[in-house]
């Protein structure tokens, strides 16, 4: 059983990340992440979704049949991120104001529909919520990361409007590395989104790949003390 | 003992690499003199920070691939294209603006893609494009001709805009580029028989600009001569931007200017023999050349006239890079002894 969620895990967080390996979920990761703080409210209302959309369809796709249950998917995923978009619209106006499309846009996210198809429709409700929080986890990181990449350069800031989410004693938050900084505007346009998306992919591919030849080192290394 | 085989042809050939770029440098000599005349330290700082950052950022770069180092540092394509930059970039450019280029043009152009002959984007105008588009304010901020050359700011004032903030009363030395003078007071509703009348034209047909160009030009030419380039590329990128010019020029020559001022303001010459001609990303074929030389040219006029900078010579060039592969493609030409169609 734990072994299971184990792999979840690292499933969601790393080998098949969504951002990363996946590579879902594109439009909102190049439109919002221009700095931290939208790419952790995104972030926070994507995993909202699927923690939830996967635990609804998880519970009853005992009932859905067979050839309809795409538009049952997408009735399910459309009722829940409304919900959610109205709990932002009423709590976090301004980050609403921010978001403003991308809120509603999650039901066309193909993360939430592909999780929906691939693991929810297959399996338990108590693994299902799992999975959609370890893939949103995963998709919150990557847009946080990309975020932070994109505002350092063109801004010369990190975690600025931090007080959209927070409230105002939040402020403090923002971290601002030298006020005379000219910023790559660049970074901030789509293309630094591609940019910074792709380095992110290659980082994570390197480090996969050092990982594998340590992995195979260590493994003849162990074959050479036992046939000695 | 083993006797290697050999094939005819014993000529040894002269267009090796480092020599065809070697003679780029030599075509660039005339343009950069005139510019060095105009322009004095700044120029001489673009060029030495240009070389140095592109040689140390290739060369570490190289390093990190594990690749051999000094055979790719003696071909000189590196050289050439901190060369362009230098040119291409304003006059007394911050150290910072010249890095930031040398970096998307070095790595993120070149190596990312898989180094020299691989790229299928111009490294100089992808380095050229990022800062224009990230840093508006200094890319826009041309130090006026002969006011900012030798004999008006010295080598420290120079020191001190490149390494520090810009020297004091920065202003007096910073005019507006004729093509950017002439689209600001275009949109203001004068026409262009009343701009020329004032600075920087003053009623001259060419200012210092046209005399850059010139330069460009006899540099292109010599190229030309010497076969380093075809003459496809650099007539059919001049003659779309005459043509279009030339059309609307006659139908209102108050709100369109003369080809002659498109052909000799801006980079035109420049982009024309020296950046349109890059032979690793354009096209191959005489007619995909034809083509490819057209497409910049008519970008680059669209850019001017409708677009929102002044000039489009790096855009309309990245733009047709990405037409290339489709334009070798369907431009082959008919292989000899084959009947109709290709």
């Amino acid at each position: 059983m734990s072994s299971n969620y184990r792999a979840m895990l690292t499933d969601g967080l790393w080998n098949n990340n969504p951002g990363l390996v996946q590579l879902l979920g594109l439009c909102p990761m190049m439109a919002v992440t221009t700095n931290v703080m939208n790419g952790l409210g995104l972030g926070l209302a994507t995993l909202l979704s699927l923690t939830i959309t996967n635990l609804i369809i998880a519970l009853s796709r005992d009932f859905i049949r067979e050839e309809i249950r795409i538009p049952v998917f997408v009735l399910i995923i459309a009722s829940t991120v409304t919900a959610i978009q109205l709990l932002i619209q009423a709590y976090f106006h301004e980050l609403y104001l921010v978001l403003g499309i991308f809120i509603p846009l999650i039901v066309t996210n193909c993360i939430v529909i592909g999780r929906a198809e691939a693991f929810a429709s297959k399996n338990p409700p108590q693994y299902a919520w799992f999975d959609g929080l370890m893939m949103g986890t995963g998709f919150m990181l990557v847009l946080m990361t990309l975020g932070g990449i994109r505002e350092l350069l063109a801004k010369g800031t990190l975690f600025a409007d931090a007080h959209l989410m927070f409230g105002e004693s939040a402020r403090g938050l923002t971290i601002s590395f030298g006020s005379d900084y000219q910023g790559l505007l660049l970074a901030a346009l789509p293309p630094g989104a591609f940019i910074g998306l792709g380095f992110l992919v290659a980082g994570k591919n390197y480090i996969d790949q050092k990982r594998a030849e340590r992995n195979t080192a260590r493994l003849q290394s162990a074959k050479l003390s036992e046939s000695t | 003992m083993i006797f290697g085989a050999r094939t005819s042809t014993f000529i040894t050939g002269t267009n090796h690499l480092s020599q065809l770029m070697l003679q780029v440098i030599y075509a660039l000599v005339p343009a950069t003199l005139v510019v060095l005349y105009f322009f004095g330290w700044g120029l001489v700082s673009n060029l030495l920070l240009s070389l140095i950052f592109a040689l140390g950022l290739e060369a570490s770069f190289l390093k990190l691939r594990q690749r051999p180092i000094s055979p790719a540092l003696q071909d000189l394509s590196i050289t050439v294209t901190a060369w362009l930059l230098a040119l291409a970039l304003p006059p007394y450019a911050p150290w910072w603006l010249i890095l930031v280029a040398m970096l998307f043009a070095v790595i993120i152009a070149k190596h990312l893609y898989g180094g020299l002959g691989y790229n299928p984007f111009n490294p100089a105008m992808v380095g050229y494009a990022a800062v224009l588009v990230s840093f508006p304010l200094q890319m826009t901020l041309w130090p006026a001709p002969l006011q900012s050359g030798f004999g008006n700011i010295d080598f420290i004032q120079a020191l001190q805009s490149v390494f520090a903030s810009p020297i004091p009363r920065w202003d007096a030395y910073t005019q507006a580029t004729p093509l950017d003078h002439a689209k600001v007071n275009l949109g203001l509703g004068k026409t262009l028989a009343e701009i020329f009348q004032q600075p920087p034209f003053n009623g001259l047909g060419s200012p210092p600009i046209a005399v850059v160009n010139l330069a460009y030009l006899l540099g292109g030419l010599w190229l030309i001569y010497k076969r380093v380039i075809s003459w496809h590329i650099p007539s059919a990128m001049l003659g779309a931007i005459a043509v279009l010019a030339g059309i609307f020029w006659l139908i209102n020559p108050n709100q369109y200017p003369s080809p002659a001022f498109h052909l000799f303001s801006g980079a035109t010459m420049l982009g024309a023999f020296f950046i349109a001609t890059d032979p690793v990303t354009a096209s191959t074929t005489l007619r995909g050349k034809l083509i490819y030389a057209a497409g910049i040219g008519g970008l680059v006029w669209v850019i001017r006239t409708w677009g929102s900078y002044p000039d489009g010579v790096a855009f309309a060039v990245l733009f047709m890079n990405m037409t290339a592969p489709l334009l070798d493609q369907y431009t082959q030409p008919r292989v000899y002894g084959k009947r109709g169609k290709r």
